[in-house]
């Protein structure tokens, strides 16, 4: 059982400026919770605030319903993996391990029993016996790892533990990682920059940006309803597609035209009333754009990024802006073939001048087949 | 780590084609043999001519008296108590500054690493010892500051109403060790505080929420970082120990006695103030023995260290 929250978190390193400038969150037990955000947005500080390797300016840190503010570090009962390791290269990957033991006067036994359990769930028991500048990078990453289940913390801390693996192994050790989260039934933060880990590992995603939350959820939410422009932009690869554009006069029916830079203009149904004139930014995401002979977007493909299982075809408009598209794997589009696309307007993301959201997609119905059905795209029309 | 790096895969090379391997080397040497020719001339004459000099009964103030002596130097040299007087102080000195600047460099190394004002100044007025040449500190020393009626030490000593000591008649080799240690103090601060300052500062933050103690830091975390710089440290300080001689030839001139003497001045005394250049010579083999002992011990520990 264990709980974290945060109650106004702020952070100033120097007097003047703020880092953190006010964070509300809550961590449930057993959640599997990832801060991400672009470098310098003040994920590690925040980490490192709730480990206790940084003082909290102001606001409270609860663990389990108790102030841990000014509790230190090893009190918290909190395990870090740094993202260099930072294991003791002079000491065997057993004795990194048990170090923690050691140091609270573990008798040998039970350390060495802790360790080799930690050895098995790693699979690490071939290099017990060895020192870390001898191990590949992935098993110096399950060294630092084994380090935090020894002592058995009610929160696991990663601070962008993968980002110096190959992508392979980052893949592989996602895996891993997700597999030890639910065998150690733990409480787990884990930062990163990339979205992707962050879309696959979470059960919370935390959004932060300029020392700020944008957003919390889950990575579906985050994905179907981006709260703001940034949110939008950032979760999402291959990143959303964003258009400045116009609001007309509101027609029958409760839709409200766009008029984009380009001419084109798309029928969103918002959830509030928009002034006409006013402008907004419309927000496609590239698997919301078909390729279609009536649709009203129309360009030449750019470049076309063959993944495989998908085409990502980036395509410049006539009125100078690139989209990007996804297409099949087996789609025959070559570089500098004009093409035409069409967008359903329902999975499309409208936001004010503020950056904040205004018509929040509908998550796309699963029912196969519909995806491809172009002809089932409602009303587009060019102006 | 880029040792490691280097040479796991030249000792995958050596074992896949030695052949190969030696003819290379065998390329090599005429282009390395000027340079190794030059270094072996320059150790192996003064070295050869110590050698013949200590077997020859050579005293300048008596020309008269000469020829080969055989061991009698060395016998003359192994039953005069001042040359074991001076082999326990040269390994009483070396022993004690390298206890003071190594133990007061790794500290010192650790606080300066912490951050505090002034902390560039700081840095600066303890380092600067070290470029103040021997003859000079231990001038200042000896009158400034261990003089019993001029010294700040002495002026200390009435302020508290006691009578001023006379360091260097009183206790003269724990003075000459002050003198040495304050002078090789910032030599092992700079070495080692670099070495600090090297520390990835996530081990100690990893070690913090270990539960480690600061104490427990530095023993488990710190030390052995350290022990690398720590070596290089002892094995430079001490090949420059083993030699010490301005500090003793301007403070206490070997005395009283031969409280002081250590084998470099006891060769020169033989030398130069008994012009026995047999003997000194003698003596000169003995400390070129002493040093290569101290040398290969240091040399295998430090080899040891330096692939952990
Ligand atoms: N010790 C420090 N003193 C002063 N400013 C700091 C300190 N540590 C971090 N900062 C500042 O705080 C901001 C956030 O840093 P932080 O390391 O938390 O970023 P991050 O989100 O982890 O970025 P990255 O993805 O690059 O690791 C940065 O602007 C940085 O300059
Ligand atoms: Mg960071």
């Amino acid at each position: 059982m264990a709980t974290l929250s945060l109650r106004g978190v702020r952070k100033s390193y120097l007097a003047g400026t703020e880092t953190i400038k006010g964070i509300d969150l809550d961590v449930a037990d057993r959640e599997f919770v990832v801060f991400v955000g672009p470098s310098g947005c003040g994920k590690s500080t925040l980490l490192r605030m709730i480990a206790g390797l940084e003082d909290i300016t102001a606001g409270d840190l609860l663990i389990d319903g108790t102030r841990v503010n000014d509790v230190d570090p090893a009190s918290r009962g909190l395990a870090m993996v740094f993202q260099s390791y930072a294991l003791y290269p002079h000491m065997t990957v057993a004795d990194n391990m048990g170090f923690a033991l050691k140091l609270a006067g573990r008798p040998k036994a039970e350390r060495d029993a802790k360790v080799a359990e930690a050895a098995r769930i790693l699979q690490l028991e071939p290099v017990l016996t060895q020192r870390p500048r001898s191990l590949s990078g992935g098993q110096r990453q399950r060294v630092a790892i084994g380090r935090a289940i020894v002592r058995q913390p009610r929160v696991f801390l990663f601070d962008e533990p993968l980002s110096n693996l190959d992508a392979a192994l980052r893949g592989q050790m996602r895996v891993e990682l997700l597999r030890l989260h639910e065998e150690l039934a733990a409480t787990m933060i884990y930062v990163t920059h990339d979205q992707v880990e962050a879309m696959t590992m979470a059960d919370k995603i935390v959004v932060l940006h300029a020392g700020r939350v944008e957003q919390v959820g889950s990575p579906m939410e985050l994905y179907n309803h981006p709260a703001n422009l940034f949110v939008a932009g950032f979760i999402g690869s291959p990143r959303m597609n964003l258009l400045p554009g116009t609001v007309g006069a509101a027609a029958p029916g409760g839709t409200v035209p766009v008029t984009l830079a380009g001419g084109v203009t798309v029928s969103v149904r918002p959830a509030q009333v928009l002034a006409p004139g006013s402008s907004v930014t419309l927000g496609i995401r590239p698997e919301a754009l078909r390729q279609a002979a009536d649709g009203p977007f129309s360009g030449a493909a750019l470049l076309v990024e063959r993944l495989g299982g998908m085409t990502l075809v980036h395509v410049t408009l006539e009125s100078g802006e690139t989209l990007v598209a996804q297409a099949d794997g087996n789609d025959p589009i070559r570089a500098h073939d004009v093409i035409r696309l069409a967008v359903d307007p329902s999975v499309c993301h409208l936001f004010a001048a503020n950056g904040l959201v205004l018509s929040q997609a509908e998550p796309p119905q699963a029912k196969p087949g519909d995806l491809h059905d172009l002809d089932a795209m409602p009303s587009l029309a060019r102006a | 780590m880029s040792t490691v790096g280097a040479t796991v895969p030249m000792a995958d090379m050596t074992a896949s084609q030695p052949a190969a391997e030696r003819r290379a080397r065998r390329r090599m040497l005429p282009l390395v043999a000027p340079a190794v020719g030059v270094l072996l001339v320059w150790m192996i004459v003064p070295l050869v001519l110590t050698l013949w000099f200590s077997v020859q009964r050579y005293n300048l103030l008596n020309p008269a008296l000469h020829g080969f002596a055989g061991i009698e130097n060395y016998q003359y040299l192994v039953t005069d108590p001042d040359f074991w007087a001076s082999l326990v102080n040269t390994l009483v000195l070396v022993g004690a500054v390298l206890v003071v600047t190594v133990g007061g460099g790794t500290l010192l190394a650790v606080l300066f690493d912490q951050p505090f004002a002034g902390k560039g100044i700081a840095r600066v007025l303890a380092i600067s010892p070290f470029f103040v040449m021997p003859t000079v500190s231990a001038l200042v020393w000896k009158n400034l500051m261990l003089h019993p009626i001029y010294g700040i030490a002495g002026f200390l000593w009435r302020l508290v109403g006691l009578s001023p000591v006379d360091w260097f008649a009183t206790f003269p080799l724990a003075s000459v060790i002050a003198i040495v240690s304050w002078e090789w103090l910032p030599f092992a601060l700079l070495i080692l505080l670099t070495a600090v300052q090297s520390l990835d500062h996530s081990q100690i933050e990893a070690a913090r929420l270990d539960g480690a103690s600061f104490v427990q830091q530095f023993r488990y975390i710190m030390l052995p970082h350290l022990s690398r710089a720590i070596s290089v440290v002892i094995m430079i300080e001490t090949i420059f120990l083993l030699t010490v001689f301005a500090e003793i030839f301007v403070t206490t001139s070997g005395g009283p006695g031969n409280a002081t003497t250590n084998l470099a001045f006891l060769i020169y005394a033989r030398a130069l103030l008994q012009f026995d250049v047999g003997g000194a010579s003698a003596g000169g083999m003995v400390a070129i023995v002493l040093a290569n002992i101290v040398a290969f011990f240091l040399v295998r520990s430090i080899g040891r260290r330096m692939d952990i």
